[in-house]
């Protein structure tokens, strides 16, 4: 460091700089991206309430619902399957949200009203590299996330996984899909609270309502036809789908819309629901609104 | 670009919003290893010009050019070169110092030493504390850390010390002397004259949106603001005189032996002049708005 360079000795570097744009940089933008990763997990951990209202969330209602139910079967008579298998599907699709989308959008709520994206703005930080932090936080957590509901749900509430490799190449692309758009939703839905105090308010019962229509908590072909069809626009409801394609026996195939598991329809309705949420972010996602 | 040119060049600066001018015509510029401060009551137009100029907020009108680069328009390159020390602090903070000194560092091309940069700004046994477990001023010392950890050309200082108790000022104002031996320019907003005196090579006073003067700090208000004040009591009635010639008023006064009352000389202090800048633009402002 040149702490006792005068100064004249710094006169030359305007000409060094001119004509040298990070914007393109990728490579710069890629290292600085998976720095903000690294970042962005530590700091996740360290927050108490974000640890339990989305990272274990999924496993506390796993097990409620695997206690509460233990005597039922939602199987038939003969091929019976217990609680935890029956939510095992639906829980790991709601860790996507709430990794994703829930997470997401307060926690950027959050750094906008505090003036974290204020400080990032008068930084050198690229955009891009901001979004491959936050995604890669929500990718790392949410496979830790689903790790765990997984193993409780084999080791605890003796659950019976798929051992077909093309079932687990099955969940694989469901779980990648689903976590990206969830993440590129949740950004793009952080535009929405005015306020990093109203976030919670406003993200919470968008994703509670969403679980609830989407066949998390309540089976989904329990629900009323026009409000199957009416969940079917949104992206959990296809995500739940197909993580019951993965682990639910192949007798339940029947009781889904259109009586299939209809994966090109789990990507492509995923995959549509990322397109918009990469073209909302697009338009509308600024490190600070200027004159606010 | 020519190395003599200023860092910031600031011509017919307007910001308005609706029909009220935050800033209006205002025109400065800042020299490559100068401090300029910006003096002025709450309000004023202080921050609304150092955010034009860090790019944070769009110009109504005027020109303006840092590093040789318009504000509006400056990209990642240009925050390169930057140091922005933000008037308030906040962040929850779930990282340590020194974790996100190093995190920002990465974010520069040639940053300072982190360990060095936590020494300057007294933080050594706080390093490894989360930073929301620190003190407000505490705080304010870190967003000093990271607005000069990537080893800025020029710094922005809005308010910096606001919130500080004396030692830390103290120690803030070492901490910028040795920035500003090394070369790096700065520009400074304060409420602090002393701090202005004793960092600024020149100051602005800005009042309702406007320069009303701009000058050497020890030429701010001109001669006359500085002109002595000689004060006594005759008769108990409080005389004054203002003069450039204290010695011989005072003995004309005790010419006949007699010792005047409550007798003293007042050189007028930087507080003394802003503060009678400022009133008498309020004053004339006024005067304006009853025509």
């Amino acid at each position: 460091m040149s702490t006792t360079t005068p100064a004249p000795a710094t006169a030359p570097e305007p000409q060094v700089f001119v004509g040298r744009s990070y914007g393109i940089d990728f490579g710069r933008t890629l290292t600085l991206g998976f720095s903000r990763i690294k970042y962005e997990v530590r700091a996740y951990f360290r927050q108490g309430d974000s640890v339990f209202f989305t990272f274990l969330f999924p496993v506390v209602m796993l097990t409620i619902f695997s206690l509460a139910f233990s005597e039922q079967n939602f199987g038939s008579e003969e091929e019976p399957l217990t609680a935890a298998a029956f939510y095992l599907p639906g829980m790991l699709a709601a860790g996507l949200l709430l990794s994703g989308l829930q997470n997401m959008a307060i926690d950027i709520a959050m750094e906008r009203s505090d003036g974290t994206l204020k400080r990032f703005a008068g930084t050198p930080l690229p955009i891009m590299s901001y979004f491959i932090g936050k995604i890669g936080q929500v990718f790392v957590t949410g496979v830790l996330q689903a790790t765990l509901v997984i193993v409780v749900a084999s080791v605890a509430f003796g659950v019976e996984l798929p051992s077909e490799p093309s079932k687990w190449l099955t969940f694989a692309w469901v779980f990648v899909l689903g976590v990206t758009t969830s993440a590129v939703l949740g950004i793009a839905l952080s535009a929405l609270p005015r306020s990093g105090k109203s976030a919670t308010a406003v993200v919470i019962p968008i994703a509670l309502v969403l679980q609830f229509i989407s066949g998390v908590y309540l089976g989904f072909s329990l629900l009323p036809v026009w409000l199957q069809n009416f969940a079917s626009i949104f992206p959990l409801k296809w995500m739940a789908q197909g993580m019951r394609e993965v682990f639910l026996p192949a007798s339940f195939e029947v009781m889904e819309q259109s009586e299939s598991w209809n994966l090109p329809g789990v990507a492509i309705a995923t995959g549509l629901w990322l397109v918009i949420g990469l073209i909302v972010t697009r338009i509308t996602f600024r490190w600070i609104r200027k004159d606010s | 670009m020519n190395t003599t040119a200023p860092v910031v060049q600031v011509e017919n600066l307007r910001k308005t919003y609706g029909s009220f001018a935050a800033v209006d015509l205002v025109s400065f510029e800042i020299q490559r290893g100068e401090t300029f401060a910006l003096l002025g009551p709450n309000g004023a137009g202080k921050s609304t010009t150092i955010e034009i100029l860090e790019g944070y907020r769009d110009r109504t009108g005027g020109s303006a050019s840092v590093l040789g680069v318009d504000p509006g328009k400056g990209g990642l390159d240009w925050k390169a070169r930057l140091g922005i020390v933000l008037q308030s602090t906040g962040e929850s903070g779930n990282v340590t110092v020194r974790e996100q000194l190093t995190h920002f560092a990465g974010y520069y091309p040639s940053p300072r030493n982190v360990d060095e940069v936590i020494a300057a700004v007294g933080l050594e046994t706080k390093a490894s504390s989360l930073i929301r477990k620190l003190s407000g001023g505490q705080r304010r010392r870190v967003d000093v850390a990271l607005g000069i950890i990537g080893n800025p050309e020029l710094l922005f200082l809005d308010e910096p010390t606001t919130g500080f108790d004396p030692e830390a000022r103290q120690q803030f104002w070492q901490l910028i002397r040795s920035l500003k031996a090394e070369g790096t320019s700065i520009l400074l907003t304060t409420h602090y004259l002393d701090e202005a005196a004793q960092l600024g090579d020149r100051a602005g006073v800005i009042a309702g949106g406007k320069m009303i003067d701009i000058g050497a700090i020890d030429e701010l208000g001109g001669a006359e603001a500085r002109v002595p004040i000689v004060r006594w009591r005759d008769n108990g009635v409080r005389r004054e005189e203002r003069t450039h010639t204290p010695g011989a008023v005072v003995a004309s006064l005790t010419a006949d032996g007699t010792e005047p009352a409550g007798l003293e000389i007042i050189r007028p202090s930087l507080e003394d002049i802003y503060l009678q800048l400022v009133s008498d633009h309020a004053h004339a402002s006024e005067v304006e708005n009853a025509r």
